[in-house]
């Protein structure tokens, strides 16, 4: 009797649990794309690479796409020999890594706007060396920087997020951020908590600025696309990927076409990066 | 008896079902518990990814950076944070319990008995975007750092937060107060507040007390709400209420997404700790009920 209440129950619970499986066995057809990318480099470009990566997978089934976020240096290195088909720097190629004659192909730009309050009229330029010292805690007060006798608040984001750490790593002052420092979880919320406070400072990607925050000049260059693609805006970088042509499967050749095409370059602006062109 | 025995299998089949359904529970928090401890406890057991407890718990500044892990000052922000909100939540849901369950006219009890329920409703981002918008606005006007995020502002959203468990779990609490406790008091010439006070209150305690632990539980499990005003500095015991704090939920919640290696697992860490407070809240509670019963 328990027995077989038990197998009913039983049945009736695997039922339940597997309704929701069912079997997909169609087959991509037409594409003779097939193998394994595996590229890695820069952690600032993770999410641009995952993203396109996944994307170019789910239009070539026949292609696994792999990306290994170990930092720039290596990314460059395992270019060169070979862990990598395709590494990714998100800074420039330096001169003795040059010798190696890899071929670079920048596919976007990073750019980080200092942004103030809209009522901050005061400041409107502002150095690099003044905006470490802030973000460091040297300076605290606005009038040291040319605006009203009031502390400065500072906004920062969580550790770990890729445009605090491109800010940092820019501007110099790593692992030094004040401990004053108020953490804002995302680009959107350090937005909304700068344009709370009339005395905020904090930063964020190009597509953040709007009404809400004034976006500070930084050496007297605005904080435009235009002045990242001509390397004139400070705070910006741009993504590189570095290859030798030889080592490059079809799959991966497709791939890089894919990234630098329209839609690619699309997810290049979704994920916060500048399209270059 | 062919309809004696289906009834019985049903019967049977039925009570297995709601059994299963049970073990969804139990399976579940074993599962968090086991998961939670085994990656938490990683780092203090050795290995290459290994990290010092002492340090853990005693550290004053989280720099994953330069390798600084302390949390001290969370679990201090934390506790200050939630002591506050039940400081001032509980007076004012003890007394607005007490005004739905004895002296509110129906037509009021129908309006504020409709509005705490909704209260209880309301998703945490958005009190935490309230508290953003309104409270730490409003702060920042008096603070002395010139700016809002601070511990009196988590404090403000907390005790917003844990009224609905207040008052509805205090409600119930004076309710089951034998009516003739209540007809005595007056009997003997008492007036009504004085028998809220000397007995309904004293006579309902256990469970306003089970209903102010399950505020501090809620106070302290808060996340989102928190995360938006309290401002989540990298380093610094509070000395004032003008201080940031950072709770130790929300320093999950805001790096969990990047972490990788051993500050992964010490924000693993970090829920050890929280589930440890949790689990020492649930036995006081559980040791508050008992008592009442027996």
């Amino acid at each position: 009797m328990k027995k077989i209440a038990l197998l009913l129950s039983g049945l009736l619970l695997t039922a339940i649990l597997f309704a929701g499986c069912s079997s997909s066995t169609d087959n991509g057809s037409g594409d003779t794309l097939t193998g394994e990318i595996i590229a890695g480099g820069s952690t600032s470009t993770k999410n641009i690479m995952e993203a396109t990566g996944e994307e170019f997978a789910a239009l070539n089934p026949d292609v696994t796409f792999e990306y290994n976020a170990t930092g720039s240096s290596d990314g460059v290195k395992g270019a060169d020999d070979g862990t990598y088909m395709l590494g990714t720097a998100s800074r420039e190629i330096k001169e003795d890594e040059k010798a190696w004659e890899l071929t670079e192909k920048i596919f976007a730009y990073d750019g980080i706007a200092v942004v103030v309050h809209p009522s901050n009229d005061a400041v409107a330029d502002i150095t690099t060396e003044q905006i470490a010292q802030i973000f460091k805690g040297e300076i605290t007060n606005w009038s040291e920087v040319g605006g009203a006798n009031a502390p400065i608040v500072v906004v920062s984001r969580e550790d770990g997020s890729g445009t605090r750490g491109a800010f940092e790593e820019l501007l110099g002052f790593e692992d030094a951020l004040t401990k004053d420092a108020t953490i804002a979880e995302g680009n959107g919320n350090v937005q909304s908590t700068v344009a709370g406070n009339e005395n905020s400072i904090g930063y964020v990607s190009f597509t953040y600025i709007d009404d809400t925050v004034k976006a500070l000049s930084v050496e007297g260059v605005a904080p435009t696309v235009e002045d990242v693609l001509n390397k004139t805006y400070p705070i910006s970088r741009p993504f590189v990927m570095i290859y030798h042509e030889d080592n490059l499967s079809d799959a991966a050749k497709a791939y890089i076409e894919f990234l630098m095409s329209a839609d690619g370059q699309q997810i290049v602006e979704d994920e916060g990066g500048i399209p270059v062109e | 008896m062919t309809n004696k025995k289906n009834r019985n299998i049903k019967e049977e089949a039925f009570r297995y079902l709601f059994m299963l359904s049970a073990f969804v529970a139990v399976v579940s928090v074993f599962a968090i518990a086991f998961f939670v401890f085994y990656r938490g406890l990683k780092p203090f057991v050795g290995g290459d990814h290994g990290y010092s407890l002492f340090q853990f718990l005693s550290g004053t500044e989280w720099r994953p950076g330069k390798n600084t892990f302390g949390i001290l000052y969370m679990i201090i922000g934390s506790i200050f944070a939630t002591f506050g909100a039940i400081l001032i939540g509980v007076p004012i849901g003890l007394m607005t319990a007490v005004f739905i369950a004895e002296l509110a006219p129906p037509s009021l009890t129908k309006i504020v008995r409709p509005a705490v329920e909704l209260l209880a409703g309301i998703p945490s981002v958005l009190y935490g975007v309230f508290g953003l918008g309104v409270i730490v606005n409003v702060l920042k006007n008096y603070s002395p750092t010139a700016q809002g995020q601070s511990l009196i502002a988590v404090i403000f959203v907390l005790t917003v937060m844990i009224l609905p468990t207040v008052i509805s779990i205090s409600e119930t609490a004076l309710r089951a107060v034998p009516k003739a406790y209540k007809d005595g008091s007056l009997a003997l010439g008492a007036s009504k507040i004085q028998t809220i006070f000397k007995i309904m209150i004293p006579a309902a305690k256990s469970g306003i007390m089970a209903g102010v632990v399950l505020g501090i539980g809620r106070a302290i499990g808060e996340t989102m709400a928190v995360m938006l005003v309290a401002g989540n500095p990298i380093a610094g015991i509070p000395t004032s209420l003008w201080d940031k704090i950072r709770p130790l939920t929300t320093n999950i919640a805001l790096e969990m997404g990047y972490a990788s290696g051993l500050h992964q697992d010490l924000l693993f860490s970090t829920g050890v700790v929280l589930f440890v407070f949790i689990m020492v809240i649930n036995l006081i509670l559980n040791s508050l009920i008992r008592k009442k019963i027996g």
